[in-house]
Protein backbone atom coordinates (compact mmCIF):
# COMPACT_ATOMS: atom_id res chain seq x y z
CA UNK A 1 0.00 0.00 0.00
CA UNK A 2 1.29 3.44 -0.88
CA UNK A 3 1.48 6.15 1.76
CA UNK A 4 -0.30 9.44 1.06
CA UNK A 5 2.96 11.22 0.18
CA UNK A 6 4.03 8.38 -2.15
CA UNK A 7 0.67 8.56 -3.88
CA UNK A 8 0.91 12.31 -4.36
CA UNK A 9 4.49 11.90 -5.65
CA UNK A 10 3.15 9.37 -8.19
CA UNK A 11 0.43 11.75 -9.38
CA UNK A 12 2.90 14.64 -9.52
CA UNK A 13 5.00 12.40 -11.78
CA UNK A 14 2.05 11.77 -14.09
CA UNK A 15 1.43 15.53 -14.26
CA UNK A 16 5.06 16.16 -15.27
CA UNK A 17 5.11 13.23 -17.68
CA UNK A 18 1.95 13.59 -19.73
CA UNK A 19 3.07 16.50 -21.99
CA UNK A 20 5.78 14.17 -23.36
CA UNK A 21 2.98 12.05 -24.81
CA UNK A 22 2.86 14.57 -27.65
CA UNK A 23 6.52 13.82 -28.44
CA UNK A 24 6.45 10.07 -27.85
CA UNK A 25 3.20 9.48 -29.81
CA UNK A 26 4.23 10.81 -33.25
CA UNK A 27 7.78 9.50 -32.81
CA UNK A 28 6.53 6.00 -32.01
CA UNK A 29 4.13 6.14 -34.93
CA UNK A 30 7.03 6.98 -37.22
CA UNK A 31 8.94 4.02 -35.84
CA UNK A 32 5.99 1.77 -36.59
CA UNK A 33 5.87 3.06 -40.17
CA UNK A 34 9.64 2.70 -40.68
CA UNK A 35 9.76 -0.79 -39.16
CA UNK A 36 6.95 -2.07 -41.38
CA UNK A 37 8.54 -0.42 -44.44
CA UNK A 38 11.78 -2.22 -43.56
CA UNK A 39 9.99 -5.58 -43.62
CA UNK A 40 9.35 -6.24 -39.93
CA UNK A 41 6.00 -7.70 -38.84
CA UNK A 42 3.66 -5.69 -36.63
CA UNK A 43 4.52 -7.99 -33.71
CA UNK A 44 8.24 -7.40 -34.28
CA UNK A 45 7.78 -3.62 -34.47
CA UNK A 46 5.88 -3.70 -31.18
CA UNK A 47 8.41 -6.15 -29.76
CA UNK A 48 11.11 -3.52 -30.36
CA UNK A 49 9.09 -0.87 -28.55
CA UNK A 50 8.32 -3.11 -25.56
CA UNK A 51 11.69 -4.84 -25.17
CA UNK A 52 14.06 -2.01 -26.15
CA UNK A 53 11.88 1.05 -25.37
CA UNK A 54 14.53 3.53 -26.64
CA UNK A 55 13.59 5.46 -29.79
CA UNK A 56 16.87 6.42 -31.44
CA UNK A 57 18.43 2.98 -31.04
CA UNK A 58 15.30 1.29 -32.44
CA UNK A 59 15.58 3.44 -35.59
CA UNK A 60 19.32 2.74 -35.78
CA UNK A 61 18.82 -1.02 -35.45
CA UNK A 62 16.14 -1.12 -38.15
CA UNK A 63 18.26 0.98 -40.53
CA UNK A 64 21.27 -1.32 -40.14
CA UNK A 65 19.05 -4.38 -40.60
CA UNK A 66 17.86 -2.87 -43.88
CA UNK A 67 21.54 -2.35 -44.82
CA UNK A 68 22.07 -6.07 -44.11
CA UNK A 69 24.70 -5.47 -41.46
CA UNK A 70 25.43 -8.53 -39.33
CA UNK A 71 23.66 -8.99 -35.99
CA UNK A 72 26.85 -8.06 -34.12
CA UNK A 73 27.09 -4.69 -35.88
CA UNK A 74 23.37 -3.96 -35.46
CA UNK A 75 23.81 -4.66 -31.77
CA UNK A 76 26.97 -2.54 -31.43
CA UNK A 77 25.48 0.47 -33.23
CA UNK A 78 22.15 0.33 -31.39
CA UNK A 79 23.90 0.02 -28.03
CA UNK A 80 26.33 2.83 -28.93
CA UNK A 81 23.31 5.09 -29.47
CA UNK A 82 22.07 4.06 -26.00
CA UNK A 83 25.36 4.56 -24.17
CA UNK A 84 24.12 7.96 -22.99
CA UNK A 85 21.75 6.01 -20.75
CA UNK A 86 24.77 4.82 -18.77
CA UNK A 87 25.17 8.50 -17.89
CA UNK A 88 21.50 8.72 -16.90
CA UNK A 89 21.94 5.60 -14.81
CA UNK A 90 24.99 7.12 -13.11
CA UNK A 91 23.23 10.44 -12.56
CA UNK A 92 20.31 8.73 -10.77
CA UNK A 93 22.59 7.04 -8.21
CA UNK A 94 22.70 10.00 -5.78
CA UNK A 95 18.87 10.15 -5.80
CA UNK A 96 17.81 6.49 -6.00
CA UNK A 97 20.98 4.52 -5.18
CA UNK A 98 19.65 3.41 -1.76
CA UNK A 99 16.24 2.22 -3.09
CA UNK A 100 15.50 -1.56 -2.98
CA UNK A 101 16.87 -3.59 -5.88
CA UNK A 102 13.43 -4.25 -7.44
CA UNK A 103 12.75 -0.51 -7.55
CA UNK A 104 16.12 0.21 -9.16
CA UNK A 105 15.38 -2.59 -11.65
CA UNK A 106 12.02 -0.97 -12.57
CA UNK A 107 13.55 2.49 -12.90
CA UNK A 108 16.27 1.02 -15.14
CA UNK A 109 13.68 -0.42 -17.54
CA UNK A 110 11.84 2.92 -17.74
CA UNK A 111 14.96 5.12 -17.85
CA UNK A 112 14.61 6.93 -21.19
CA UNK A 113 15.34 10.55 -22.12
CA UNK A 114 12.05 12.10 -20.98
CA UNK A 115 11.59 10.15 -17.74
CA UNK A 116 15.20 10.81 -16.76
CA UNK A 117 15.10 14.54 -17.53
CA UNK A 118 11.73 15.22 -15.91
CA UNK A 119 12.67 13.27 -12.78
CA UNK A 120 16.11 14.77 -12.23
CA UNK A 121 14.66 18.26 -12.77
CA UNK A 122 12.20 17.50 -9.94
CA UNK A 123 14.74 15.82 -7.63
CA UNK A 124 17.07 18.78 -7.89
CA UNK A 125 14.41 21.35 -6.94
CA UNK A 126 12.05 19.54 -4.51
CA UNK A 127 13.17 17.72 -1.34
CA UNK A 128 11.77 14.15 -1.48
CA UNK A 129 12.33 10.84 0.31
CA UNK A 130 13.76 7.96 -1.71
CA UNK A 131 10.38 6.10 -1.95
CA UNK A 132 8.70 9.34 -3.10
CA UNK A 133 11.40 9.78 -5.75
CA UNK A 134 10.78 6.22 -6.95
CA UNK A 135 7.01 6.74 -7.29
CA UNK A 136 7.54 10.10 -8.97
CA UNK A 137 9.75 8.41 -11.59
CA UNK A 138 7.15 5.68 -12.19
CA UNK A 139 4.50 8.42 -12.47
CA UNK A 140 6.44 10.23 -15.20
CA UNK A 141 6.77 7.00 -17.19
CA UNK A 142 3.13 5.95 -16.69
CA UNK A 143 1.63 8.00 -19.55
CA UNK A 144 4.71 7.83 -21.82
CA UNK A 145 5.60 4.12 -22.00
CA UNK A 146 2.11 2.83 -23.02
CA UNK A 147 1.84 5.67 -25.58
CA UNK A 148 5.16 4.57 -27.06
CA UNK A 149 3.96 0.99 -27.56
CA UNK A 150 0.41 1.83 -28.67
CA UNK A 151 1.50 4.36 -31.29
CA UNK A 152 4.11 1.97 -32.64
CA UNK A 153 1.15 -0.28 -33.44
CA UNK A 154 -0.81 2.63 -34.98
CA UNK A 155 2.17 3.50 -37.19
CA UNK A 156 2.61 -0.12 -38.16
CA UNK A 157 -1.06 -0.43 -39.16
CA UNK A 158 -1.15 2.88 -41.06
CA UNK A 159 2.31 2.49 -42.62
CA UNK A 160 1.47 -0.30 -45.05
CA UNK A 161 -1.23 1.83 -46.69
CA UNK A 162 1.14 4.71 -47.56
CA UNK A 163 2.36 4.68 -51.22
CA UNK A 164 6.10 5.14 -52.09
CA UNK A 165 5.62 8.63 -53.64
CA UNK A 166 5.26 9.95 -50.10
CA UNK A 167 9.00 9.38 -49.62
CA UNK A 168 8.67 7.63 -46.27
CA UNK A 169 12.19 6.35 -46.92
CA UNK A 170 13.26 9.79 -45.77
CA UNK A 171 11.28 9.73 -42.52
CA UNK A 172 14.18 8.03 -40.77
CA UNK A 173 16.98 10.40 -41.87
CA UNK A 174 14.74 13.35 -40.97
CA UNK A 175 14.08 11.92 -37.51
CA UNK A 176 17.80 11.42 -36.86
CA UNK A 177 18.65 14.89 -38.15
CA UNK A 178 15.91 16.34 -35.96
CA UNK A 179 17.51 14.73 -32.91
CA UNK A 180 20.96 16.12 -33.74
CA UNK A 181 20.00 19.82 -33.71
CA UNK A 182 18.86 20.00 -30.07
CA UNK A 183 21.99 18.07 -28.99
CA UNK A 184 24.36 20.77 -30.27
CA UNK A 185 24.50 22.59 -26.94
CA UNK A 186 28.21 23.44 -26.78
CA UNK A 187 31.14 23.95 -29.13
CA UNK A 188 32.39 20.49 -28.12
CA UNK A 189 29.07 18.90 -29.20
CA UNK A 190 29.21 20.76 -32.54
CA UNK A 191 32.82 19.64 -33.11
CA UNK A 192 31.96 16.03 -32.24
CA UNK A 193 28.97 16.06 -34.61
CA UNK A 194 31.08 17.56 -37.40
CA UNK A 195 33.85 14.99 -37.03
CA UNK A 196 31.26 12.21 -36.86
CA UNK A 197 29.65 13.41 -40.11
CA UNK A 198 32.96 13.82 -41.99
CA UNK A 199 34.49 10.50 -40.91
CA UNK A 200 31.16 8.76 -41.49
CA UNK A 201 31.00 10.07 -45.06
CA UNK A 202 34.66 9.21 -45.82
CA UNK A 203 34.37 5.68 -44.43
CA UNK A 204 30.95 4.90 -45.92
CA UNK A 205 32.53 2.27 -48.20
CA UNK A 206 33.73 0.12 -45.29
CA UNK A 207 31.76 -3.06 -44.47
CA UNK A 208 28.36 -2.10 -43.07
CA UNK A 209 28.49 -0.46 -39.70
CA UNK A 210 32.24 -0.50 -39.06
CA UNK A 211 32.80 2.99 -40.51
CA UNK A 212 30.11 4.20 -38.14
CA UNK A 213 31.93 2.86 -35.09
CA UNK A 214 35.26 4.44 -36.13
CA UNK A 215 33.48 7.74 -36.79
CA UNK A 216 31.75 7.61 -33.39
CA UNK A 217 35.03 6.89 -31.57
CA UNK A 218 36.79 9.80 -33.36
CA UNK A 219 33.86 12.11 -32.57
CA UNK A 220 33.73 11.21 -28.86
CA UNK A 221 37.46 11.84 -28.48
CA UNK A 222 37.03 15.14 -30.36
CA UNK A 223 34.23 16.15 -27.98
CA UNK A 224 36.38 15.51 -24.92
CA UNK A 225 39.41 17.32 -26.42
CA UNK A 226 37.38 20.39 -27.39
CA UNK A 227 35.68 20.38 -24.00
CA UNK A 228 38.97 20.46 -22.09
CA UNK A 229 40.29 23.08 -24.51
CA UNK A 230 37.29 25.40 -23.97
CA UNK A 231 37.53 24.85 -20.19
CA UNK A 232 41.15 25.97 -20.19
CA UNK A 233 40.30 29.15 -22.10
CA UNK A 234 37.55 30.28 -19.71
CA UNK B 1 16.52 -7.14 -45.78
CA UNK B 2 18.03 -10.62 -45.57
CA UNK B 3 17.28 -11.12 -41.87
CA UNK B 4 15.09 -14.17 -41.21
CA UNK B 5 12.17 -13.96 -38.81
CA UNK B 6 14.16 -15.70 -36.10
CA UNK B 7 17.15 -13.39 -36.64
CA UNK B 8 14.92 -10.33 -36.29
CA UNK B 9 13.54 -11.60 -32.97
CA UNK B 10 17.07 -12.48 -31.81
CA UNK B 11 18.22 -8.94 -32.69
CA UNK B 12 15.28 -7.40 -30.80
CA UNK B 13 16.05 -9.53 -27.77
CA UNK B 14 19.80 -8.78 -27.80
CA UNK B 15 19.33 -5.02 -28.29
CA UNK B 16 16.75 -5.09 -25.49
CA UNK B 17 18.97 -6.99 -23.07
CA UNK B 18 22.00 -4.84 -23.94
CA UNK B 19 20.03 -1.64 -23.48
CA UNK B 20 18.73 -2.86 -20.14
CA UNK B 21 22.25 -3.70 -18.97
CA UNK B 22 23.34 -0.14 -19.89
CA UNK B 23 20.40 1.36 -17.99
CA UNK B 24 20.93 -0.91 -14.99
CA UNK B 25 24.72 -0.48 -15.00
CA UNK B 26 25.46 2.28 -12.52
CA UNK B 27 22.16 2.43 -10.66
CA UNK B 28 21.90 -1.32 -10.24
CA UNK B 29 25.42 -2.67 -10.00
CA UNK B 30 28.00 0.01 -9.39
CA UNK B 31 25.98 1.88 -6.77
CA UNK B 32 27.66 4.76 -5.02
CA UNK B 33 31.25 3.99 -6.02
CA UNK B 34 32.81 6.90 -8.01
CA UNK B 35 33.58 6.59 -11.74
CA UNK B 36 36.62 7.84 -13.67
CA UNK B 37 35.87 11.36 -14.91
CA UNK B 38 37.16 10.55 -18.40
CA UNK B 39 34.50 7.83 -18.82
CA UNK B 40 31.71 10.28 -17.95
CA UNK B 41 33.14 12.80 -20.38
CA UNK B 42 33.30 10.33 -23.26
CA UNK B 43 29.75 9.10 -22.51
CA UNK B 44 28.44 12.65 -22.77
CA UNK B 45 29.25 12.70 -26.51
CA UNK B 46 27.87 9.30 -27.51
CA UNK B 47 24.57 10.38 -29.11
CA UNK B 48 26.09 13.30 -30.98
CA UNK B 49 28.99 11.08 -32.11
CA UNK B 50 26.84 8.26 -33.50
CA UNK B 51 23.90 9.94 -35.18
CA UNK B 52 25.66 12.29 -37.69
CA UNK B 53 27.87 9.48 -39.03
CA UNK B 54 24.79 7.36 -39.50
CA UNK B 55 22.57 9.97 -41.09
CA UNK B 56 25.00 11.86 -43.35
CA UNK B 57 25.30 9.10 -46.01
CA UNK B 58 21.52 8.50 -45.87
CA UNK B 59 20.82 12.18 -46.53
CA UNK B 60 23.44 12.61 -49.23
CA UNK B 61 23.10 9.31 -51.12
CA UNK B 62 19.54 8.08 -50.46
CA UNK B 63 18.47 4.57 -51.50
CA UNK B 64 15.24 5.94 -53.00
CA UNK B 65 17.19 7.68 -55.81
CA UNK B 66 19.56 4.76 -56.30
CA UNK B 67 22.27 6.54 -54.31
CA UNK B 68 22.30 9.77 -56.37
CA UNK B 69 22.34 13.15 -54.62
CA UNK B 70 18.78 14.50 -54.56
CA UNK B 71 18.53 18.31 -54.15
CA UNK B 72 15.06 17.98 -52.57
CA UNK B 73 16.23 15.52 -49.91
CA UNK B 74 19.42 17.48 -49.17
CA UNK B 75 17.37 20.68 -48.74
CA UNK B 76 14.94 18.89 -46.45
CA UNK B 77 17.86 17.50 -44.44
CA UNK B 78 19.36 20.98 -44.00
CA UNK B 79 15.97 22.46 -43.05
CA UNK B 80 15.51 19.74 -40.40
CA UNK B 81 18.94 20.36 -38.93
CA UNK B 82 18.51 24.16 -38.96
CA UNK B 83 15.11 24.03 -37.27
CA UNK B 84 16.47 21.62 -34.66
CA UNK B 85 19.34 23.98 -33.87
CA UNK B 86 16.99 26.97 -33.76
CA UNK B 87 14.00 25.59 -31.81
CA UNK B 88 15.94 22.94 -29.85
CA UNK B 89 12.99 20.62 -30.25
CA UNK B 90 12.72 17.33 -32.15
CA UNK B 91 9.10 17.78 -33.26
CA UNK B 92 9.66 21.25 -34.72
CA UNK B 93 12.63 19.91 -36.67
CA UNK B 94 10.70 16.89 -38.00
CA UNK B 95 7.89 19.25 -39.06
CA UNK B 96 10.30 21.55 -40.91
CA UNK B 97 11.92 18.59 -42.66
CA UNK B 98 8.60 17.05 -43.69
CA UNK B 99 7.18 20.34 -45.00
CA UNK B 100 10.39 21.06 -46.96
CA UNK B 101 10.50 17.53 -48.36
CA UNK B 102 6.89 17.51 -49.56
CA UNK B 103 7.06 21.07 -50.89
CA UNK B 104 10.21 20.12 -52.81
CA UNK B 105 8.76 16.88 -54.16
CA UNK B 106 5.60 18.74 -55.22
CA UNK B 107 7.51 21.59 -56.92
CA UNK B 108 9.75 19.17 -58.82
CA UNK B 109 6.73 17.15 -59.95
CA UNK B 110 7.62 14.01 -57.99
CA UNK B 111 4.44 14.05 -55.89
Amino acid sequence: MLSATEKSAYFAGIRDGWPFVFVAGPFAMLFGVVAIEAGLSLAQAMGFSVVVIAGASQFAAVQLMVDNAGIALVLLAALAVNLRMAMYSAALVPFLGSAPLWQRACVSYLNFDQSYMASVARYETVPMTVPERFWFFIGVATPIAPTWVAFTAVGGLVGTSIPPEYALDFALPITFLAMIGPMLRTLAHVAAAFVSMCVGLVLVGLPSGSGLLIAAACAMITGVIVESWTEKRT
Amino acid sequence: MTFSNAEIWLTILLVGVGTYVIRFSFLGLIGDRPMPAIVLRLLRYTPVAVLPAMVAPLALWPDATGGDVDPVRVTAALATLAMGVWKKHVLWAIGAGAVTLYAGLYLTGQL
